[in-house]
Parts: structure tokens; sequence; C-alpha cells
């Protein structure tokens, strides 16, 4: 086997999460009340556009999730025990394995052939000048880079851009195809129902959006392969690959640490709302003693403690990437610990109302026992706030991870994340001439996430509330 | 003729979007006299509140007037700037909304937010506001109007704040006052104080009503004429005197009909099937063609033209064309016929008591302090006795605020009680645990009021039917439950393919039906009726009450039915008992106590409700001020410091209960001296 797989703890916890999106996806199929919702939402437009855009971010942050360790090469004795690299890899690392290894020495701005900074060069006869040196990879095929890069840029755009329609003629005419079958018709009226609108979904925008998404996808493809397109950083890593590897780092804080808290949040708060009483009182005190210590300290104190331990059992922990994953987990842990609260006071307040309200008591009249008044009748009328808050929650998680690298209680510092790469930029926006394109970077693609989560949470909070249906 | 103040014509509005709006008001012509009242009258979705709103240009901003004219004196509102509107808002058109409680300003005085009114219109100077702001309060009734100025509206009673309205919509000096259901959130005693107060302000000032209501009764106490709405169009107008003698729309004469009654106590109320229709399509024919009982092919066809009848009567309907007089004088003595008559009532079916509650209690704490401490009770039932019959009727009547509710959901453990027995079938009920309840349950049930709030909005209707088979475990399988919910949906007259559908698809009245087939569901013996019928329209609640009726009749139900409402009472029950702050002050079969009460409690409430019939009317017996609060009761008889006939000894103790027969008992001191 040229590889072995690797889990990681917070693998395992993304493979539980999706296995659990699964299962509740095959429940609501076969459940019509449930199927309903989810069909409003993918007939919205922006829901559908926004759903393609998420998808984009998931599958990068899928193919970083899978690990493997690659095999090194061994002598031909094919009895000894095959060796593996001690590095642990992801997929996203070996598609862009080309990114990864074209490290330059430090700084260079996007699209540059030469380096950010001057350097002492020595000339072919021997003298010593100071210039900026040429880059080693980016652009390194020109040979008159003054001249020739504006139109080698567009070059390989066109290409990159072509590429991408014809991948994307090609999806295309595969999904026209399969709605085609489905519906029962020739594909030229299947096209021309799109094309009009006449469609339940709204295949013209997710097809447009879809596009959009793949022929960026190519021509950043294209261009990457020769030019560092978001430059460098301070060590020569390419922006672009640190990019995308934060988008792992930004999903898994965003629902990891929502995985963590929704637990604790849901049952102490419908617990306390509807039981009252001494429950009431103790779930109380747990969560304002909770709240009245600062979130930064705890979560500095978690984390030292695990720096501590990390270090006194640094033989358990034989890669960098299981010690900064480890910390990832710890850090998703304890934000959960410390975010609880909030949803948990008004899932309280909430769950106080609607134990009162008349379909509630109907159902104690009819005897029904507690848990399932608590299943069937709270949790669903109070799932809009969940998920509200989880939304809401999920920008602010992404963004209270850089605020916490700022006070080095965040990430690993070796792991790619957006909060590093802002964290960074501190000094980089020092420099003059600003090095910019560290924080545009880590801006655009963080802002894209959280503004498609958000646009589509609303789209989903207005297919669930049945008060809003038939409008 | 000679003074027509407000003077309306083919009134038309729009609301929603313009591709599919929903035309609120069609046409509508009226007309209003100085010193009159007119009550517009129709269901809820009539387009009432539009057409004031229209007057008053207060649409939402999704509405439009298309076209016509609202003439006041010389002037046409629609055609007035919207500064040129203030003045006239307020000014010489003035309004009260039904919600006294949303109308006033939390944070603001009373006073204030009456000076504010007087400062805009009255144009008096500033040293003048206070005294003015006194003067209408006084004017409306308001004892110690100095002091209440001061107050915040949360100080004042439901009653006191509907007043507060009127001296606000009065400040002005308006010529026309636009009241939009003013008494419905209000108890039929406070109703009473507030129509007297609107009618004597009529008498002193000339002042003229648009009196808009759903309730028959209130028509017939305080207006002069009275125009009949339905979707969007006004159908009838008449006299009062005149529409109660002789209703000539069919859709005014159902209306009638479906009013429950000590009178039709043996027959089935008449019913409207179906509902108003949706206002966003084009008309064909008559809009009431679908639902009236005299429908004829012309009906379909052509849209009823306008027709005056005589005597200041008109309507929009074919029968009455020329061509058709003859049918009308058949129809009306067949109609007549038909709302008699039917089986006489079973006798009751067993007098073996169900269920006995003996002194039933219900305190609530009052926790004040950092400590929490119990510093005092609010006792919400203090010492109810009750026996439930199988196949009888009990109806627990009072004002909002007397614990009638709280006593039902005492005596099925929703609320735990503080004190009594409740005895089912030789069982106590107080002290069993959540557990043992549940063998219990089965066989008490209840209805709630809001048919809105009753089910949750996130269940499939079959679920909804079919829970309480599954929580008591009398289905088990998916199945049977539902073949049982199809059946149990068909026994409330709804289509058993509703199972798969979500409540909010409902209407009110369906809604209600639904409700009721999950109470049937577990076959109980006992259902607890919470005010059932007060949140629906008059023809949807006759045909809650005949199905209630239908079902106990066919399955011997015992109902206690909790109502406010007298009529409902004088139709459905066989026994009636009256609360006043906690307590029973009078209990006894219906007509008995109905027609002779004793308790003068009871004979303040009976006389304070609203009667069609001129001749039934009772001298409205005043009370002063409101209940007080329960956590307070006034040492000795609650109600003494109230009741007109008070005497010293009433301070001093409880009245004892005072068995005048076998089944009346009545809590007064002064019950056998007259």
């Amino acid at each position: 086997m040229p590889l072995m797989p690797v889990v990681l703890w917070t693998d395992a916890l993304v493979f539980l999460l999706i296995a659990l999106g699964l299962l509740f996806g095959l429940y609501a199929a076969r459940h019509e009340h449930l199927r309903a919702p989810w069909r409003r939402v993918v007939q919205s437009r922006v829901g559908v556009a926004m759903l393609v855009v998420l998808s984009a971010y998931g599958m990068v942050g899928l193919l970083d999730t899978v690990h493997v360790r690659l095999k090194l090469d061994t002598p031909a004795d094919s009895s000894a025990a095959p060796q593996y690299a001690p590095e642990i890899l992801s997929l996203l690392d070996l598609a862009l394995s080309g990114l990864r290894e074209r490290q330059e020495k430090t700084y260079s701005a996007p699209f540059a052939t030469h380096l950010f900074v001057k350097e002492a060069i020595e000339q072919p006869d021997g003298s010593v000048i100071r210039d900026f040196p040429r880059l080693e990879h980016g652009g390194s095929h020109l040979a008159d880079p003054a001249t020739q890069r504006g139109a080698d840029i567009l070059f390989t755009a066109m290409l990159g851009m072509l590429k991408g329609l014809v991948f994307w003629v090609l999806t295309a005419f595969a999904i026209l195809w399969l709605i085609a079958r489905r519906r029962g018709e020739l594909m030229e009226q299947t096209w021309t129902a799109i094309r009009a609108g006449r469609t339940p979904i709204p295949w013209l925008t997710a097809l447009s959006m879809l596009g959009l998404l793949l022929i960026l996808g190519f021509v950043a493809g294209e261009l990457a392969a020769r030019y560092h397109i978001l430059g460098t950083d301070k060590v020569g890593e390419d922006v672009f690959f640190q990019t995308l590897k934060s988008i792992r780092t930004g999903l898994l804080i965003g629902t990891l640490t929502t995985l963590v808290m929704l637990p604790a949040a849901i049952l102490l708060g419908i617990a306390a709302g509807y039981f009252r009483g001494w429950v009431d009182d103790v779930i109380q005190y747990l969560y304002t003693t909770l709240n009245a210590i600062p979130g930064v300290l705890l979560i500095a104190a978690a984390i030292l403690m695990l720096q501590v331990y990390m270090s006194n059992h640094a033989e358990d922990f034989t890669s960098l990437v299981e010690r900064a994953d480890l910390r990832l987990l710890f850090l998703c842990l304890i934000l959960g610990v410390t975010s609880w609260t909030g949803l948990c006071r008004l899932l309280r307040g909430e769950a106080l109302k609607l134990r009162e309200v008349d379909y509630v008591q109907a159902a104690s009249a009819l005897g029904v026992g507690h848990a399932t008044i608590i299943g069937r009748h709270i949790l669903p009328n109070v799932m809009h706030i969940v998920l509200i808050t989880l939304v809401l929650d999920f920008s602010g998680l992404v963004l209270a991870e850089a605020v916490l690298s700022y006070v080095n209680i965040g990430v690993d510092p070796t792991m790619n994340s957006w909060g590093n790469m802002i964290n960074s930029a501190r000094l980089e926006l020092a420099r003059d001439p600003v090095v910019w394109w560290s924080l545009t970077a880590a801006f655009v693609f963080m802002f894209t996430l959280v503004l498609a989560a958000n646009l589509f949470a609303d789209v989903v909070r207005d297919a669930f509330d049945p008060r809003l249906r038939g409008i | 003729m000679t003074d027509t103040l407000l003077q309306v014509e083919g009134l038309t509005t729009e609301l929603g979007a313009a591709a599919q709006p929903l035309r609120v008001v069609d046409g509508l012509d009226l007309h209003l006299q100085a010193g009159e009242t007119l009550a517009l009258l129709g269901e809820s979705g009539c387009g009432k509140s539009m057409t004031a709103l229209s007057l008053m240009r207060l649409l939402p901003p999704s509405g439009r007037i298309l076209a016509g004219s609202v003439r006041l004196g010389g002037t046409d509102l629609l055609r007035l700037t919207e500064t040129e509107m203030r003045a006239v808002r307020g000014g010489r058109l003035a309004m009260i909304f039904q919600e006294p409680q949303t109308s006033l300003n939390p944070v603001l005085t009373v006073g204030a937010q009456i000076a504010e009114a007087v400062r805009v219109h009255a144009g008096c100077s500033r040293a003048q506001v206070p005294e003015r702001v006194v003067e209408l309060l006084r004017a409306v009734g308001i004892p110690d109007p100095a002091q209440r100025a001061g107050e915040y509206p949360h100080q004042l009673s439901g009653g006191m704040k509907q007043r507060v309205m009127i001296a606000m919509a009065l400040a002005g000096d308006p010529q026309i006052l636009i009241a939009d259901e003013p008494t419905t959130a209000l108890d039929v005693t406070i109703q009473a104080q507030v129509l007297r107060l609107l009618k004597d302000l009529q008498r002193d000032t000339g002042l003229a009503v648009l009196l808009i209501t759903h309730d028959l009764g209130v028509v017939a106490e305080t207006a002069d004429r009275l125009a009949v709405m339905y979707a969007g169009q006004i159908v009838e107008t008449a006299t009062v005197a005149g529409f109660f003698a002789r209703p000539a729309h069919p859709y005014s004469r159902r209306l009638m009909e479906s009013l429950p009654s000590a009178d039709r106590r043996s027959g089935r109320l008449a019913v409207i099937p179906g509902r108003v229709p949706p206002l966003d399509r084009v008309f064909q024919g008559c809009r009431f063609a679908d639902r009236c009982q005299s429908v004829m092919p012309v009906c379909r066809e052509e849209t009823p033209g306008w027709f005056e009848i005589g005597a200041g009567q008109g309507v929009r309907c074919h029968l009455w064309a020329d061509s058709l007089q003859s049918v009308v004088g058949s129809w009306q003595s067949a109609a007549s016929g038909a709302s008699e008559g039917e089986s006489d009532r079973h006798p009751a079916a067993g007098n073996g008591i169900l269920l006995r509650a003996t002194d039933l209690k219900v305190h609530f704490p009052i926790h004040r302090g950092i400590l929490r401490r119990v510093v005092g009770q609010v006792r919400a039932v203090d010492g109810v006795s009750l026996d439930l019959r199988a196949g009888r009727t009990l109806a627990l009547v009072g004002e909002s605020g007397c614990g009638k509710t709280t006593a039902g959901k005492g005596i099925l453990q929703l609320v735990q009680p503080t004190g009594g027995s409740i005895r089912y079938r030789d069982r106590e009920l107080i002290g069993l645990g959540h557990r043992r309840m549940r063998t219990i349950r089965k066989d008490l049930q209840i209805i709630f009021q809001d048919p809105y709030a009753a089910m949750n909005p996130r269940m499939l209707v079959g679920d909804i039917v079919g829970e309480g088979l599954q929580a008591l475990g009398i289905e088990p399988r998916r199945a049977g439950r539902m073949r049982r919910v199809a059946e149990l949906l068909e026994l409330v007259g709804l289509d058993p393919a509703s199972a798969n559908r979500y409540p909010h698809e409902f209407s009110g009245g369906q809604r209600q039906r639904i409700c009721i087939a999950r109470a049937l569901a577990v076959e109980p013996r006992i259902i607890i009726c919470d005010e059932p019928t007060s949140a629906l329209d008059v023809s949807v609640q006759a045909q809650i009450l005949n199905l209630l009726k239908d079902l106990q009749e066919r399955l011997g139900l015992a109902y206690l039915f909790i109502s406010h409402n007298i009529s409902v009472v004088a139709y459905l029950a066989h026994e009636v008992a009256v609360m006043y702050l906690g307590r029973v002050v009078e209990q006894g079969p219906v007509d008995v106590v109905l027609d002779d009460p004793r308790h003068p409690y009871t004979r303040a409430l009976l006389s304070a409700v609203p009667v069609i019939d001129a001749d039934r009317r009772r001298e409205i017996i005043r009370l002063e001020g409101d209940m007080p609060s329960p956590s307070h009761p006034p040492p000795g008889c609650h109600f003494h410091p109230r009741c007109p006939v008070a005497i010293d000894a009433c301070a001093r103790s409880y009245p004892g209960e005072t068995r005048l027969n076998d089944a009346r008992v009545v809590h007064c001191l002064r019950a056998n001296q007259e």
C-alpha cells in the first residue's frame, strides 16, 4: 500500500458530524413534513447559490480532513516492513503539492517575479549589487519579466477560463441529462424550462454560481502553477496555499465548537425552563458563575495546561500535526465550554414561555411524559433560536479564533488559520511599503464564508418558520 | 337626512401586492348623522376595521384607497394633503381601538398622554392644559381625576384604560368617534360601563359614533342604525329596531339564528357553512352564494344590486328583486320553522357524580426580596366545590381574573392545587404523582380557548390528534393510530385527509374541531372546556356548540364549561356556578339561576349582558370600581365593597352557604330576605 491513512482526533469528529448529518438526511427524506422545508430551501435562489458556495468550501475542508502518511521508498527487499514517512499530509496537501513545495525566500507580492526585499546579489562578473532578486518559482519561466509578464498572465488566465468553461459545460451537460431523465423529457425541453425558470429548483442560478466558481477555480489553478497569485509570506510560503489550508481550521472551529456546546446548552437550558424549581436554580447558578469568569482567562488556562501536558508527554505526540490537531480540538472544547451560556439562557427563557403554552398543557393533560414533551413540543419550537445562534456564533467563533491567536492562546502557531494570518499581518502592516496580501487573502476568504453562511441560514430559518409559510 | 355629517360613497380599498390584491373594502356607501350611532357589524375578515382605517387614512403601508369619496361636512377627506389630514384626525374624526392595553404608552403617565392630544388639537395655552386633562378624565367618569392623571397605565384596570383612550379621543372635540370593537377585550360589567359612557357622551355633546363590532347584543343596546358587512361589501342597512324585527339579507338572518340563547336549548343552532371567502379574487355573482341556504341560479351569475325596501332598510340580495318578492315570503316562513323542533334533550344520562371537587384551593406564593421569601399568596382559587355528572354540563361563569381557568386546570392537576380534595370515582387526585396520575389522564381532558395556541405548529394534525393514543399506550402502532385519527376527524366533521396537514392551514373553527378530536381521542368521560368559543366568530361558534352538544348526547360526556358568555351558558349548560374572586358565590340549575339570580353579583353580571330583545332588557345594575386583587381580598364577603345591597354584617365574615333547595346554593347573607 503506497499510503497509510491517519485519523486525527478532529478528523474523527468531522466524520462523526458527517455521519450524523447523513442519518438526519435519510430520516428527513422519509418524512414529508421534514423534507418540505428543505425543499423550500433549494427552491430559493439565494439558498441554492449559497449552497453551491458552501459546498465548495466544504469540499476543500473535507479534502484537507483525510490525512495519510506516504510510503517511503525502501530498498527492494520486500521482506522488510514498509516504512512510512513521519510527515502527515492531507489529500489537499497532495493535490496542491506544487504550491506547497514551491517556497521562496521571503515576502513577494502577488504575481511578482522578484522578491519584495532587496538582497545582495552576486553578479556573474563577481561584483555584488543590492537589488530585488528573481523569485525561484514565481514567473521563473519568463525570460524578460518586465515585458512578458502582462501578456503571460492574460494568456494563462484565458487558458484557465477556457478550461473552466469546458469543464463547466461538461458538468452542466451531465446535470442536465440527469434532470431530463428524472423528468422523463428531452434535454432541449428541460433546457428551455430551466432557462424560463419553470423548474421548481432555480437551476439557472445554481449552474451560474457553479460556473462562476469553476471558472474562478480554473483561472486560479492555471495561474497558481506559474505565479504566487496571492504572494508569499515571511518565510516564502505561498499565501494562496495557506488560505486554502485555513478553510479547514475555520470550518472546524465553527462547527466542532457548536457540536461541543449544543448538548449542554440545549439540555440544560430546556431543563431549567421546563422543570423550574431547584433544577432551574442549580443550572442558573452554574452558568452565572461560569459567565462571571472572563472567557479569555479560562481559555488561556486550558491551553497553557495542555501545553504543559504535551511537553511533559512529548513521546505521545509523534508529529507536529498531531500536536496542532490536539490543540485545535482543545480550543474547540474550551470555546464550547465558555460559549454555551448565552444559548442556554435564551433557551431557558423560551422554555419558560413554552411550558405554559396551551399545547404543552394539552400534552400533559394527555399524560405525555416529560421527556416526550421536551422532545416533541419544546425542542422543535426552539430550534429556530438554536439555528440563529449557531450561525451568528459561527462567524463569531471564526473571529474569536483570530483574537485568541493574537494573545497566543489560539490554534498552534504552526497551523494554517486565518487567525494566524491576520495575527502576522500586524507586523506586516507596520512595514513600509505595506505587505497587504496576507490580510486581504484571509479577509476575502473569511468574508465569503461568513456571508454565505449567514445568507444560507436566513433562507433555512424562513423555510422552517411555519408562520412565514404561504406568504 | 338634514344633518348628514359623514357621507361615504363608493369607497374601495386594496391591500397587498398589486399583482394579487386583497380588495378588503369594495364600493362601500354609508352616511352618518350628528348624534347618531351607526354600527358596522360583521365577522372577522369582512373588512370592518379596514373601513375605519380607510376613513382615517391610516391604512397599513401596503394598503391604498382606489376609489370613492369620504365627505366630512363639506370636505372630501381623500383629497386632503397629509398635513391637512392630521388636523382632521383627532380633531374632527377620532378613533378608539380594541385593545386599551397596547394603545397606551406604558412609560408615560396617562395625564401626559392626554395632555399631548390636548396640546395638538385644543389650541389652549400651556397653563390650561392640566386643567383640561382633568376635565376630560372627569367627563369619562374616572373618579378622582386629578390624582389619576399622574398614574401610569399599568396602575389602571382595563375599563379605566379604555376610558382614558376615550378621553384622549375627546381631547380635540371630535364630531365623529370611530370605535373599533371598543369593548371586546373587556368583561361584561366593564363593557356595560363603557357603553353607557359612550351613550352619555353622545347625549351631552351630539357626538356621532361609528361603532365597529361583531356582537349583535352590543348593537341592539347602543346603536340607532346598523350596516352589515360581508366580504368587503355592505349587504344590509337598517334601523336597529327594523333589523331585529325583520332582517332582510339571508346572512343577517342566519347570523341572528346562530346566536345561542336559553330559548334555543332544545334545538340545534343554525350554522352558516363554510367561511368568509378570501378577498383576493374577482367575484362573480353574490359573495354569499356559496354559504346561502336560499341560493338561486341567478345568485351565482349576476351580482345583486341594492334594493331599498322601505323604512330606511336596504339590502343587497336578489331575493328582493321585484320579480322575486313572492319567494321571500315563503322562504321566511320556511326558515323560521327550520330552527325549531328537533329532538328533545335526553334526560340526564345517569345522575351519578363522576367527579367531586371539595374546597379546592390553588394559591400562588408571592416571592419578594433577595432570599425570595414568601410574602403573600395570590388566592386564585379559594375553596371551590363542584360536582360533575355524566352527560351533564356544569358552567363556571365569571369575569376575567376570578379564577375559573385556574380552577379548571387545578382539577386536571395541570396546576398543583394547594388544598381541598378532588375525588374522581372514589380516587383522590390531589397528591397523585405525575406517574400515577397518567392512568387517570385518559378520563379527564381539556379544550382551550385559543385554538391557534393549542396546537404545536410543527406537528402534523394526525400526530397532534394521536398524541394521547400514543402517550397512554392505547394504540402503540402507527397504522392503528392513524386509522383511529381518521375516525375521530370524521366524528368532528373534518376530512380524514386533514391528518397529513399542518394546523396553520386551518381556520379557527376547524382548529377548534381538531382540538376537540384530540381531547376525544382517549375516550374521556369529562372534558373541561375553557372558553372554547370565545375566540371564534358567531357563526363558527354555533358550529362548535352544536358539535359539543351532539358529542355529549352520543358519548354521555360530562362538561365543565368555563365561560364568560352568559348566552352560550344558557344554551349549553345544565347547571351553572358563578365565581367571584376565587369563590363560587351562587350555584344551581341553569334556568333557575339565570332567571332568578339571588346573589347581588349574579344579578349585576346578568343585567350587564347586552340583550337583543328590547322587552327582556333589565335595568343595568352598575357596579362601582373593579374586582379587587386576589392577593388581598376584602374581609368578610368578597363582594361587599361593590355590593349595592351590602349591610354591616357583610364586612365581618364570609357568608356561609345558604341552601335554597336541593341543588341551589348561594353565599349571601341576604339571600333569603327577598
